[in-house]
């Protein structure tokens, strides 16, 4: 019992960071600097409703309440979501968007790939499905870091105040509690120490083939995973609930 | 009564919503049909997590059942083995060919930065000297390409392993 309590923790946070970030993503829709772009950071955020959809089907069944996917995205109090707060920072401009995916795709690739092998079968499956997709949106995120940190002055410095901005909140991700330990135990996730080292190494190498720094501040700001969140979080979930608010249990 | 194989050939004549050349059958969405408690069950397996396509695809695949004379089928949808461009059948990527888009090449992009797209066929003129304009396309499933020959933008539908 406790345990399911923990597992289904655990999977919010992953939903709740993919459905937060694909509303900002989903923010940029008819406003990217090149159609191109306008078009992958859109693709970005539909395969991560996607990959939420999916992560709040195995929440839903793990909670038992009745509750179903819509219910859990659209229906809950702010504390209730355990998104890292690194998602729910606003857009900015370009480079910040970037880096924040960035950040964010190399912490989900390592991820996903560790819990392919996780031993709860609809787990790894959401795993071996979204690791596929993950793969594209790092591979998008780090060239354009590395275009836009070895490209222009102006393009650099904009791509090196995102990421000293945005490093305050990089630390959450790799936040654990009792309940993760207990997860551990059981052997049913991967510790996050693992991920966080090959983050730091994916992180460490494209700066570098970008031009750009490592912050040499070690600010933390943390509190999303505990359901504090910083002031964005409200704005977001006016949009995203409107209509389940507004229409109670619509659906189209 | 009838039988699976004979459910399986009236998905055959269920189109891609976004891709119409091609049916859901040429695509590999369409897993195990089985009847449970006189309900048939047909498995499909999402291409992309957040393919907008699959709920009209379920949709359309109902309504031809129906049209069938069955109505008692219902879609499962499954997550594993995840879908992957192999099951694209080789008449499938044929008729994607002729419809102007690059059907995958059978290797999968290599490192994570900088790698040059897969080599990939112009559709209308055969040359492999083509580049990679977008690794996203008109929908999740696809690359934007242009040929440096003869200059035709196409989509390549990307490689997904």
């Amino acid at each position: 019992m406790m345990q399911e309590a923990a597992l289904f923790e655990y999977i919010l946070r992953l939903s709740d960071d993919s459905l937060i970030l694909g509303q900002r993503l989903g923010e940029w829709c008819g406003h990217g600097p090149i159609l191109e772009e306008d078009i992958a950071i859109t693709n970005i955020a539909l395969d991560l409703i996607g990959q939420a959809i999916s992560l709040y089907d195995f929440a839903a069944t793990l909670e038992g309440q009745g509750r179903n996917h819509d219910q859990l995205a659209y229906l809950r109090y702010e504390n209730e979501y355990k998104n890292a707060l690194l998602v729910e920072q606003p857009n900015g401009d370009f480079a910040m968007t970037i880096v924040r995916q960035f950040f964010f795709d190399a912490f989900r690739l390592p991820l996903w790939e560790a819990l392919m092998q996780s031993p709860i079968e609809q787990i790894a499956a959401i795993a071996a499905k979204s690791v596929k997709e993950t793969r594209y949106h790092l591979k998008h995120s780090s060239e354009w870091v590395v275009r836009l940190g070895d490209g222009t002055e102006e393009s650099h410095q904009r791509a090196q105040d995102a990421i000293d901005h945005l490093w305050r909140y990089t630390n959450e991700l790799f936040y654990e509690n009792a309940h993760d330990h207990s997860l551990h135990a059981a052997g049913l996730v991967p510790k996050l120490e693992i991920i966080q080292a090959k983050w730091n190494q994916t992180v460490k190498d494209i700066l570098a083939e970008a031009t750009l720094s490592v912050p040499a501040h070690n600010w933390k700001f943390e509190g999303g995973r505990e359901g504090r969140h910083s002031e964005h979080m409200g704005y977001i979930l006016s949009d995203l609930q409107y209509m389940q608010r507004a229409y109670p249990n619509m659906e189209w | 009564m009838v039988n699976a194989d004979q459910i399986r050939s009236f998905l055959a004549e269920v189109s891609d919503p976004e891709i119409p050349v091609l049916t859901i059958t040429d695509l590999g969405v369409v897993q195990q049909i089985y009847l449970n408690n006189d309900a048939w069950i047909v498995e499909l397996t999402p291409t992309y997590s957040g393919c907008p396509a699959m709920q009209q695809i379920e949709v359309d695949l109902l309504a031809k059942l129906k049209e069938k004379g069955i109505h008692n089928a219902k879609v499962k949808h499954i997550l594993s083995p995840a879908w992957t461009t192999d099951w694209i059948s080789e008449e499938g990527r044929q008729k994607l060919r002729m419809y102007g888009i690059a059907p995958p090449v059978n290797e999968p992009d290599k490192g994570v930065l900088f790698a040059d797209g897969p080599k990939v066929a112009c559709p209308k003129c055969t040359s492999k000297d083509t580049r990679m304009v977008s690794l996203f396309g008109s929908t999740a499933c696809k690359a934007h390409y242009q040929c440096n020959v003869c200059l035709e933008p196409f989509d390549y539908f990307k490689c997904l392993k």
